[in-house]
């Protein structure tokens, strides 16, 4: 189910990527930053992702330190539905993890956790 | 050899956080996993000075922590709360007719009382009295409750933190404490050991999370966020809030049964309150 809600929306991005290439290039680089930059908001602010809390991010302005820095996250999450995961439920990869679920406790909807993770690509 | 394993084999289990994994530890048992779990995650911390919250482990917000304790906010809040212990009721006693006549009971509380069969609070003990003399109660969380507490908790300083699980009943309502302190709860899915035992240390942003261990001693507490006194129970709530977790009426049974697991965890330490917090 919870892949099913991924591989959808995964698949739409896929679709309007594909959409925006074929005709508007310059446009879709535009909505490619605001959907990144969304992102960001979503997870600096407290009310939202709040992932500054426990994560070290870019320019992010005092970092927690709870989990690992955010950084070179393609090297590192090459496959979007490892990352997309962790946000989902973290509890499926340690039991004991500090890191909300973000998608299982309905903290972020599915369309926010797309962002954050679009703009995790670019860290 | 095979203690150290076992020790480890619970302190891991405290670290994950499975309270039900200790369910058959007893209290001494717990403490002594405590100790060594805090003893190891900050070493040549002295366990008295876990009675200090963060500052016991953060050098740099204690300097200026101990400015602040030169001159206290909570001073005058000490002498409206002698002022309430002397004031005598309409019915002409006053606080000492409940307390043994001294207000320097920190150490008697919590406890369990055999006869009620429940954990009575100081805060509770206190509205019991006023109730018992035709007084109205107090509100729990803020409030004149707190003037009076500082006075008590002041008078009681030096006092070391001693309570005391005297049967079955009792020991029922520490692991009911002891369950609650570790199961997770609210939308952000957090236990309150989560972030005062796992994470113990750490940042959360600019705050760094305290360790349970001496969580009980110094109340009540100044704050400069509430700018004012709060007890024990008004933390509570807020950690609830912070949890994203409905947060609980003060001095309700399972506040009080946490409180008893948590200030049983703090045995050996000396009472300091009031104190003040960021
Ligand atoms: C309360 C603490 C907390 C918050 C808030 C939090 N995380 Fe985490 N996160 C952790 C911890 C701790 C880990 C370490 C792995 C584990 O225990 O799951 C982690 C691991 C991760 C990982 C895996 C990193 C790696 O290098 O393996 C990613 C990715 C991640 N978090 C992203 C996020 C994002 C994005 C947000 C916000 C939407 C967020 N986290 C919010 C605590 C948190
Ligand atoms: C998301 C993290 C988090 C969770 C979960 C949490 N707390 Fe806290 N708590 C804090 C922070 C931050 C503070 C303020 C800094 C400090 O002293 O740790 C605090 C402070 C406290 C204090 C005051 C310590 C002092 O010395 O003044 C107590 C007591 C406390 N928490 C108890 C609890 C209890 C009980 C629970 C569970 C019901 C809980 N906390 C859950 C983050 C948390």
């Amino acid at each position: 189910m919870r892949t099913f809600a991924g591989l959808t929306a995964s698949a739409l991005s896929a679709l309007v990527l594909v959409g925006s290439i074929t005709l508007l290039p310059a446009v879709a680089g535009a909505a490619d930053v605001e959907r990144t930059k969304q992102g960001k908001e979503l997870a600096f602010n407290r009310k939202k992702g709040n992932c500054l809390a426990c994560h070290m991010i870019a320019d992010g302005v005092s970092p927690g330190d709870l989990g690992p820095p955010l950084v070179a996250m393609k090297g590192r999450f090459p496959d979007r539905a490892k990352l997309r995961a962790q946000l989902e439920n973290p509890m499926v990869n340690n039991p004991d993890t500090a890191m909300p679920p973000f998608g299982k406790f309905k903290i972020l909807s599915d369309d926010e956790i797309n962002k954050i993770i679009d703009y995790l690509y670019t860290l | 050899m095979k203690k150290t394993v076992l020790l480890t084999v619970a302190a891991v289990a405290l670290l994950a956080g499975y309270g039900a994994a200790f369910a058959d530890t007893s209290p001494d048992q717990d403490l002594k996993t405590w100790h060594t779990y805090f003893d190891k995650k900050f070493p040549g911390v002295d366990l008295q000075e876990y009675s200090n919250g963060v500052y016991a482990i953060d050098k740099v917000s204690r300097d200026s922590w101990e400015a602040i304790e030169e001159f206290p906010p909570y001073e005058p809040m000490i002498e409206d709360g002698e002022a309430m212990w002397n004031k005598p009721f309409a019915n002409g006693k006053t606080y000492a007719s409940c307390f043994h006549g001294t207000p320097a009971v920190a150490d008697k509380f919590p406890y369990w009382d055999l006869s009620r069969k429940m954990v009575i609070s100081l805060p509770l003990a206190i509205n019991e009295c006023r109730k018992a003399n035709g007084e109205k109660p107090l509100k729990y969380a803020k409030g004149p409750i707190t003037r009076l507490l500082a006075y008590m908790a002041y008078e009681s300083r030096g006092q070391v933190t001693d309570v005391k699980i005297p049967n079955k009943a009792a020991m029922a309502a520490y692991k009911d404490g002891r369950r609650y302190y570790f199961t997770r709860r609210g939308q952000l899915n957090f236990s309150c050991a989560t972030c005062h035992v796992q994470n113990a240390g750490m940042h959360v942003r600019t705050d760094i999370l305290s360790p349970a261990l001496g969580h009980t001693t110094g109340w009540p507490v100044y704050r400069s966020k509430w700018g004012d006194l709060g007890t024990l129970h008004r933390r509570f709530k807020g950690c609830h809030k912070q949890m994203r977790a409905k947060p609980p009426k003060p001095q309700i049974a399972e506040m009080r049964n946490l409180e008893y697991f948590l200030t049983y965890m703090s045995n050996g330490i000396e009472y300091n309150g009031p104190s003040a917090r960021k």
